[in-house]
């Protein structure tokens, strides 16, 4: 077990979201604003180190036939958690994202780890799996977040960076980037980037 | 017991076991965070009406400025406000939500089709506002709850009028669904500025106001919002709906009257 392959080569070289393309519904959803992104990012990095964790406690106890289903239920357990916490402590937050931080049962990174790490490997292991899927959801997350609520509404994490010309300022703001669209495109040019950069990610063509 | 059997005792076993101790976590997380989650929506809902009213400045304590507002009950069908110091008005009303009695029709009315102006399709009988009072004890505001569809969703806000029962003091939504930057500019700082001072109505009594198509004229018109047309026809006519004679029509007649 490298502790260091778990956590970080998750973020650049075997991103979730940029070489397997899992977890793309909530990176359209969530970046408009960089402070949700990071509540997001927090919430799935939890879900997917405790949920890999403990689907690897009980990996050998799992009969097969219904090892789908109890993967869920711990996704779903986490979950509901994440989100009871959050409207507890970081209620703003949890008012602007509700739907999606129940949506993240049925990100594809969660479940993904779950059925090919956690399963076949100790609950350590995967545990840092989880931290390090987390980390690169986080990674391309941040970055699209960035650029969406700078050119969108010229803000980061909420403070005004360029003016808009609504409050008289001389920014236009990009309407595309306030739309889920805009994240396809931002993630197809860090795919593109992280794949010129490292040629063993592209697919064969057949 | 054959070795089929076996697997599927084991596989009801460890499902049933799972539930049950996924079911314990998640129960008692809830159980021990409900209070807190309790006074967030509850301080919350006073921002809300305070921002919407335009009374709470960065840094005021809301609890403390909230106090300053008494909650009233308004009888739709009479205009009246509810004596809440009889007990039995005082049980009845002590948990009143409107948005929550709107949709339970044991106590609202279907709102007949060519009265139904923002397409709510039920009205409660009572609502819930709010009263600021001056020194004397006159009304000097009263804040008012009204909601409409806008492209995508339920717009829920809340409107502050002056005590001539016609002059807007402030305006807010608390919670729509619009897209950003489009419909969602229904929240923007500056637009929401405009209200101040608007007229809800003409001198023949009829709500005239509206959000223009363009830039606005007149003392009863906002600016419109480009890209918005949905939403702020939406808006358009759920101020026409609540300031009309089926919604607070007859409670802001009688304050007009000075008779509140």
């Amino acid at each position: 077990m490298n502790v260091k392959d778990l956590l970080f080569k998750p973020i650049l070289s075997n991103n979730p979201i940029a070489l397997a393309v899992l977890g793309v519904c909530s990176a359209l959803a969530v970046t408009v604003q960089l402070q949700n992104v990071i509540v997001m990012c927090g919430a799935v990095t939890f879900v997917a180190a405790f949920a890999n964790m403990g689907v690897s406690i009980i990996r050998n106890h799992v009969p097969g036939s219904v090892r789908i289903i109890v993967q869920m239920t711990i996704i779903a357990t986490l979950v509901i958690i994440a989100e009871q916490f959050l409207k507890a402590y970081m209620f703003d937050q949890w008012k602007t994202m509700a739907v999606y931080v129940g949506l993240i049962i049925t990100n594809c990174i969660v479940m993904g780890r779950t059925e090919a790490f956690g399963m076949k490997n100790g609950p350590v292991a995967s545990f840092l799996d989880g931290i390090g899927n987390g980390l690169g959801y986080s990674f391309v997350l941040i970055i699209v977040g960035f650029f969406r609520e700078l050119f969108g509404s010229g803000k980061l994490f909420g403070i005004t960076v360029f003016e808009l010309t609504n409050d008289g300022g001389w920014y236009q703001s990009n309407g595309l980037m306030l739309l889920p669209p805009s994240a396809f495109f931002l993630i197809g040019f860090i795919i593109w980037a992280l794949r010129t950069n490292d040629p063993s990610q592209v697919e064969d063509s057949n | 017991m054959s070795k089929k059997g076996n697997e599927t005792v084991k596989t009801i076993t460890v499902a049933g076991l799972l539930c049950l101790v996924c079911s314990i976590i998640v129960s008692s997380v809830v159980v021990t965070l409900r209070p807190q989650q309790a006074i967030n929506a509850d301080l919350d809902m006073k921002k809300n009406i305070l921002m919407s009213a335009g009374m709470l400045k960065d840094g005021d304590d809301i609890n403390a400025v909230f106090a300053t507002l008494e909650p009233v009950i308004i009888d739709f069908n009479t205009g009246d406000i509810v004596d809440l110091e009889s007990e039995e008005n005082k049980a009845k009303f002590a948990d009143f939500d409107q948005v929550a009695a709107s949709k339970d029709p044991a106590q609202s009315i279907n709102i007949p089709a060519d009265k139904d102006i923002a397409g709510l399709g039920m009205r409660s009988n009572y609502a819930k506002a709010y009263v600021k009072k001056d020194e004397s004890g006159s009304v000097d505001t009263v804040i008012l709850s009204h909601w409409g569809k806008g492209l995508w969703s339920t717009m829920y806000g809340f409107v502050a009028l002056g005590s001539d029962a016609n002059t807007i003091k402030g305006f807010a939504y608390y919670a729509q669904g619009e897209t950003p930057g489009l419909g969602g500019e229904v929240d923007n700082p500056k637009w929401k500025a405009q209200w101040i001072g608007k007229k809800l109505f003409n001198e023949a009594g009829e709500v005239v106001f509206k959000v223009a198509k363009g830039v606005a004229s007149g003392e009863s018109q906002v600016d419109g919002i480009s890209g918005a047309t949905i939403t702020t026809n939406g808006v358009t006519s759920s101020m026409k709906y609540w300031f009309g004679e089926h919604g607070y029509g007859k409670f802001l007649a009688k304050l007009k009257a000075g008779e509140i």
